[in-house]
């Protein structure tokens, strides 16, 4: 039981991860139509700074607070250069130019950091555990995780529906002409919209840090399930983007905990393994599947699309 | 029929001429390499060419076609594994289940447009990934070693590399030539009508869903045989080849030689293949030039490498 | 004896607070040219899109030949004998005129899983759209590829597409809009033609074309049917003259 609450949380922390990533990409499309597929090496390169930044000053806390204005200095720069004159292509030109993008990214990280992967120990701060609850230990680096992403939750729920950028947001999310129309400085949106995905993506990458190893294509594979997750929470909508990512990652890390031992039951340990492996992947496409085939323009999705 | 030469129909010459020629090229020098790679820029070519059926003439962004190599060259790889060598047998099955992957994967997936086609195709082909990850006995991650290629029991010998080539040249022209076909027919005018303005299309009376499907399942079936063709160069098939970033390739070398034209994908296969071995060579990272290479493309090289040509041709 | 060809009940279109189409009860006689006029955002768009299937009505029903079409999609009602041309321009525009035209005309010669043969040496295509370009006037034109056409032939373009499927009933969403009186005086001479044999509902705002070629009127504002009569009926109808013809020029 003890196993299955802690797998729950597990599932929480990654679902607020996925969060954070998805969120930062479904404004992006929602508002500026733009299908960014380079968002997961904002991911990545966030780590990355985390991890040098870390090396270098000798405290993650100091690493971590460096690294966010860095990455997000990155994103500016990506879409000044590079995003800008991607708004006005179809699809295709842009899922193209950022697929050339994460190319770029991923070779000049090797270049810079090396092609092993990178690690970086927990803060000593925040090594060890903590009772949730009498006899229940989790992880006190992956509660605060927990903790910090709902925070970033509830600031961007605050953001979208209690103030006046929110409001510009949520209708440029429905009707990108139209804000335009009223005045208002689209491109200067554009920027804070796109930085803002950026340090979320960045912040979820450092978070991530101290937990996985830090290498190239850590982007991408997190990328497609940020994809996913706002494909079933609907694009546009960061309510559905919050929604499908604890989804996904408690259909995912709860997936991924048991299916070895259900398979058990039915086949040799051996093969239950490895066949537990691919089915576990294919769970959250499978519910993807499903979702779309029920309500094609995902959970919530933004009205007038 | 008076026969104008054209730039386009020069260029065109000039490279299936190329082609053709390369095994003599590559046994006068003594360069078996140059044949290997020619073997794959050919394979490729096919399999870019069944893409830009839906993608260039139909305008469906599938970023899982590299699905299909792995069901074509996995099927191949299983069987051979069991025994089973006949090209005979092997080769109809390969191409009859990626039609039917294919068809499954079309009828989910083009009930929906836009970032959430690009989405489920992609969601559909890591699944097939995972499933080869999956598969235990047949090497799951790290893939499978082929311990014969396929035997037609006479002509052609695929262990001969020149023979293997000029089948997969032999092949790739019939499949040109057959797209050649179906994009001027009844059909190909549908599908191009579906991608131009599919709205349109349904108001003067045309169910196009079902002929998209029936255009994605060509599709598929098509990269399918490109598929046995990988499995039986390489001699190997692993899960990577189904990678979504394997589908990403094939886009780039659709898009760079240009969308919705006959040669590009043949163009695409040959630049991007060629640039990948001479690149390489220079530097490890060539994927450094090559990613903003291609951002550059997409932004300012309007129909890629036969979108060139065509432009210059109007120009004299 | 002419029958309802073509008909509404209780039509309504909600999108979220607002009601776009209010209630509307319409009966299109066979043979008749029906004109639907009203000011700018009456609704009049979302009720053809309601009747050519491409919008589903919030409730209410749609009736072709007493048959309830309401649920019917687009492609099928094309082959029931509706077609329709657009307010904005929905044409092929990559392709030829001649291509465009023939498009309609393959939709409606059997299915299209032929693989082989070339569509464009297809004479059971290249004829009717020849003969569809020639009613429009855009014979000269026709390899011109569709978007180096102007506004006006584009408008043309709108109405051969519409005609190479072999309509019974015609949905033209203002057909002149954009054009200068030289077209705008021949579009009206080729709808007294189409007229003779085809049922036509037309939105129009040139109130000329509308008197010259209608044989009824309705008057949509904010998505309700204010009045349906003849032209003189309209025309003396007193708040018809308030909402709509009394300000002076419509649209």
């Amino acid at each position: 039981m003890i196993l299955f609450i802690e797998q729950i949380l597990n599932g929480v922390q990654i679902g607020l991860l996925l969060f954070l990533l998805a969120a930062g990409l479904t404004l992006v499309f929602g508002i500026m139509d733009l299908v960014n597929l380079a968002h997961g090496s904002l991911y990545m390169m966030g780590a990355y700074f985390a991890a040098v930044l870390t090396k270098l000053t000798g405290s993650f806390f100091l690493g971590a607070l460096l690294a966010l204005p860095a990455a997000l200095l990155l994103g500016i720069v990506v879409e000044v250069v590079a995003l800008r004159s991607l708004y006005s292509r179809d699809h295709l030109d842009q899922v193209l130019a950022t697929f050339g993008l994460i190319l770029f990214f991923n070779e000049a990280a090797q270049l810079v950091f090396g092609v092993a992967g990178m690690t970086i120990p927990l803060p000593e701060a925040l090594q060890g555990q903590i009772q949730i609850l009498p006899g229940l230990p989790y992880p006190t680096y992956r509660f605060v995780v927990v903790a910090v992403g709902l925070i970033c939750a509830l600031f961007l729920y605050w953001l979208v529906a209690r103030t006046r950028v929110g409001m510009l947001i949520r209708a440029g999310a429905s009707n990108r002409e139209m804000v335009g129309a009223l005045g208002i400085n689209i491109a200067r949106l554009y920027t804070l919209v796109f930085g803002l995905g950026a340090a979320l993506a960045a912040l979820a990458g450092l978070m991530a840090a101290p937990i996985t190893t830090v290498r190239v294509g850590m982007g991408e594979n997190i990328l497609i399930l940020a994809f996913v997750v706002i494909v079933i929470g609907g694009i546009g909508s960061v309510r559905g983007a919050f929604v499908a990512a604890f989804l996904v990652g408690l259909l995912d890390t709860v997936g991924r905990a048991f299916l070895p031992d259900i398979l058990t039951l039915f086949i040799n340990p051996i093969q239950a393994a490895s066949l537990a492996q691919g089915l576990s992947s294919m769970l959250i496409y499978i519910l993807m599947a499903l979702v779309l085939v029920v309500r094609p323009a995902g959970l919530f999705p933004a009205p007038g699309r | 029929m008076a026969l104008k030469l054209t730039p386009t129909r020069v260029v065109a010459a000039v490279v299936l001429a190329g082609f053709a020629l390369l095994p003599l090229y590559a046994e006068i020098v003594g360069n078996s390499f140059v044949l290997s790679l020619g073997t794959r820029i050919l394979v490729m070519a096919l399999a870019a060419a069944s893409l830009n059926l839906i993608l260039g003439y139909g305008g469906m962004v599938s970023f899982g076609h590299a699905a299909y190599l792995g069901v074509g060259g996995y099927v191949v790889g299983i069987l051979a594994y069991h025994g089973v060598t006949s090209a005979w047998v092997q080769w109809p099955i390969a191409v009859g289940l990626s039609a039917v992957v294919a068809l499954v994967i079309g009828a989910l997936s083009l009930r929906t447009r836009g970032l959430y086609f690009i989405m489920i195709t992609l969601a559909f082909a890591q699944m097939i990934h995972y499933v080869g990850v999956g598969l235990y006995d047949y090497g799951g991650d790290d893939g499978l070693t082929l311990n014969a290629r396929s035997d037609f029991g006479g002509l052609p010998n695929l262990d001969s590399r020149p023979q293997f080539y000029y089948l997969c040249f032999a092949l790739l022209l019939v499949a040109l030539y057959l797209m050649y076909r179906l994009v001027g027919s009844r059909f190909g005018q549908v599908i191009r009508g579906s991608k131009s303005n599919d709205a349109r299309m349904h108001a003067i009376g045309f169910p196009t869903m079902r002929y998209r499907l029936a255009a994605f399942v060509i599709a598929g079936a098509v990269c399918g045989l490109a598929g046995v063709l990988l499995a039986n160069q390489a001699d190997f098939i692993s899960p990577a080849t189904m990678h979504w970033t394997r589908s990403g390739d094939l886009i780039v070398m659709v898009v760079l030689g240009g969308m919705g034209t006959l040669m590009g994908p043949v163009y695409g296969a040959l630049t991007v293949l060629a640039l990948e071995e001479s690149l390489s060579s220079l530097t490890h990272y060539w994927k450094i030039i090559f990613g903003p290479f291609l951002v550059l493309v997409v932004l300012f090289g309007r129909g890629g490498i036969a979108g060139l040509i065509s432009r210059w041709e109007r120009r004299k | 004896m002419t029958g309802t060809i073509l008909a509404t009940q209780g039509l309504i279109k909600r999108f979220g607070g607002l009601i776009a189409t209010d209630d509307v009860n319409l009966e299109i006689a066979t043979g008749e040219l029906h004109a639907i006029i009203g000011p700018n955002g009456a609704g009049k768009t979302t009720l053809i899109r309601q009747l050519s299937g491409e919008m589903r009505p919030t409730s209410g029903t749609v009736l072709l030949d007493g048959q309830d079409i309401t649920a019917v999609p687009m492609e099928r009602r094309s082959h029931m004998g509706l077609a329709r041309s657009y307010q904005i321009t929905s044409i092929f525009p990559d392709m030829t005129a001649r291509e465009n035209v023939s498009l309609a005309v393959q939709a409606h010669d059997g299915h299209s899983f032929r693989f082989w043969a070339r569509a464009a040496d297809d004479q059971r295509l290249t004829g009717p759209a020849r003969a569809a370009l020639d009613q429009v006037g855009l014979t000269a034109r026709a390899d011109i590829p569709a978007n180096a056409l102007s506004h006006g032939e584009h408008r043309q373009l709108e109405i051969a597409m519409a005609l190479a499927t072999k309509p019974r009933l015609l949905l033209l969403d203002e057909p002149m809009a954009g054009m200068g009186p030289e077209e705008s005086a021949r579009m009206v001479a080729l709808l007294k033609t189409l007229k003779r044999h085809l049922t036509i509902v037309l939105i129009e705002h040139d109130m000329d074309a509308v008197f010259q070629l209608a044989d009824r009127l309705t008057v949509l504002v904010y998505g309700r049917a204010i009045a349906t009569g003849t032209p003189e009926a309209i025309r003396v109808n007193r708040e018809v003259r308030q909402a709509y013809l009394g300000d002076g020029h419509g649209g």
